[in-house]
């Protein structure tokens, strides 16, 4: 449930804001890396995957820039409740998404040391995988903007499906190695871009729990886990 | 509907159940029921106006000094009625100290006649010497470094941080079992805050400890429980770790986050 009420004090009001802000933007730019990393791979495209390997860095420039309004925030505001659990959750958030343009790089790598291989099999099961953890990836952000814990019980539970779509497509490549050894080079390669979707369907799922947390003040991480 | 969660830890030294205060005609508490932990500091919060001084002066029996002012329901402490006709409320203000917001040591006397003070006023006979009560109350309230060589010196000579110490003091020699504090530290600069804060965290090992503060962060930093006021209700009361991170109610949740009106 979001609360529309406003704090008393505009500019903390606002600086809030601000760090919703950076978060978007952040969570907006790893989004399209996601995608264009994928095409590049798909369509052998060298300078998507340049361009998108370049794009990282403002990835970068945000997460800096969001940690120090935090720490701001946190230093003049001493934020309380909801708003502790904002910014607390502002802070790792920050890594998860910075961590996702990282894997958006890997995979951009590869999409390059592929771009001279023979068109690839099975590319549209990867395709198909980057669909579904970019969906995790924007309804997490989507969960987080408009503080919606079902949505982010959403995304935890599509996390299922993209290990069983990661399993699924790694025997398949490796059963395609064995028939074909030429292909192993390249099969490496595309199972390593699945491994990194797989991660990063992984970082959504973290960015769902911290947005649970936030909306209901409870942590759902590692269920029945932490007492072991 | 308020929220309250006593912890299960620990013996509940006071009880307060249904409490109604008035002011005349004027009801300023409505229904407020509380079990305070046995040496744990408990926080009172909420705006001005919220009923938080009145409730911690109804546990003392001070409300009713106020003419016109009565209250209803029932407060115990160990399990006993402190509003029951055979209570003398001299004796329970014995056991039930309070510490006000601006440090009253009496003017007229010496630091060590305000660490006796109440002694004195009870009468009741000492069994030890009254300097081994001096010295021992006075670290007790952590202030006999600073002041052991001008004992003799009036108590409003003390910087205003000590004042209060001594105030604290003069409280503790009675050897009462409750120590109510009025925003204890409302006139002090942050370095006496800071010992006045550090005093709490061993004081609750002795005794039991409700203070009003409006700084939420001084109630966040020095209490184990948080109850929060509103309009002469108790909102909600729990773990003070729970109420600053994830608070149950949503007027909780606007008051410490500062979304006021």
């Amino acid at each position: 449930m979001l609360n529309l009420k406003r704090h008393t004090d505009r500019e903390y009001e606002a600086e809030l804001g601000q760090v919703r802000e950076r978060l978007l933007i952040m969570a907006g730019r790893v989004e399209q890396m996601i995608a264009d990393a994928i095409r590049a791979v798909g369509e052998r495209d060298p300078e998507l995957a340049r361009a998108t390997i370049a794009a990282d860095n403002k990835v970068n420039r945000t997460e800096v820039e969001t940690d120090e309004l935090c720490m701001r925030v946190l230093a003049r505001r001493q934020p309380m409740a909801s708003d502790l659990r904002f910014i607390t959750l502002a802070l790792k958030m920050v890594t998860d998404l910075e961590r996702i343009g990282d894997l958006a790089v890997n995979i951009c790598e590869r999409a390059i040391d592929l771009a001279g291989e023979a068109r690839l099999e099975g590319v549209d099961a990867l395709q198909t995988m980057a669909t579904l953890v970019q969906s995790m990836v924007h309804d997490a952000i989507d969960a987080f903007v408009h503080a919606d814990a079902t949505l982010a019980e959403g995304v935890i539970a599509r996390d299922d499906e993209v290990d069983e779509a990661y399993h699924t497509y790694f025997r398949a490549v490796l059963a395609g190695m064995t028939r074909d050894p030429a292909s192993i080079e390249r099969g490496i390669h595309v199972q390593s871009v699945a491994k990194w979707l797989e991660r990063i369907g992984d970082h959504a799922t973290n960015i769902a729990e911290l947005v649970i947390f936030m909306v209901r003040g409870t942590d759902v991480r590692h269920p029945g886990k932490l007492d072991a | 509907m308020s929220v309250v969660t006593p912890s299960n830890e620990g013996a509940r030294l006071l009880s307060i159940a249904g409490l109604n205060a008035y002011f005349g005609p004027t009801q300023v508490l409505h229904g407020v029921t509380l079990d305070i932990a046995a040496r744990r500091v408990t926080a009172v919060i909420g705006p001005s106006g919220c009923g938080k001084s009145t409730f911690i002066r109804c546990m003392n029996r001070m409300h009713e000094l106020v003419p016109g002012a009565r209250c209803e329901g029932a407060v115990r402490l160990d399990g006993a009625d402190i509003y029951a006709p055979e209570v003398d409320p001299v004796a329970l203000r014995r056991r039930v100290g309070m510490v006000f917001q601006k440090p009253n040591p009496f003017p007229t006397m010496s630091v060590r006649e305000n660490v006796l003070a109440g002694l004195r006023l009870t009468g009741r006979r000492l069994s030890e010497p009254e300097d081994a009560v001096v010295e021992r109350t006075l670290r007790r309230a952590a202030l006999w470094d600073e002041v052991k060589d001008r004992l003799a010196a009036p108590g409003l000579s003390l910087s205003v941080g000590q004042q209060q110490r001594l105030c604290i003091a003069r409280a503790l020699a009675v050897e009462p079992d409750v120590l109510l504090m009025d925003e204890p530290c409302a006139s002090l600069d942050p370095i006496a805050t800071a010992h006045i804060e550090d005093l709490l965290s061993t004081l609750k090992a002795t005794y039991t400890i409700v203070m009003v503060t409006h700084s939420m962060q001084q109630a966040a930093r020095v209490s184990d429980e948080t109850a929060f006021f509103l309009n002469g209700e108790l909102i909600e009361a729990t773990h003070t770790d729970a109420l600053f991170t994830a608070p149950r109610d949503r007027r909780t949740e606007d008051y410490i986050t500062g979304k006021f009106g």
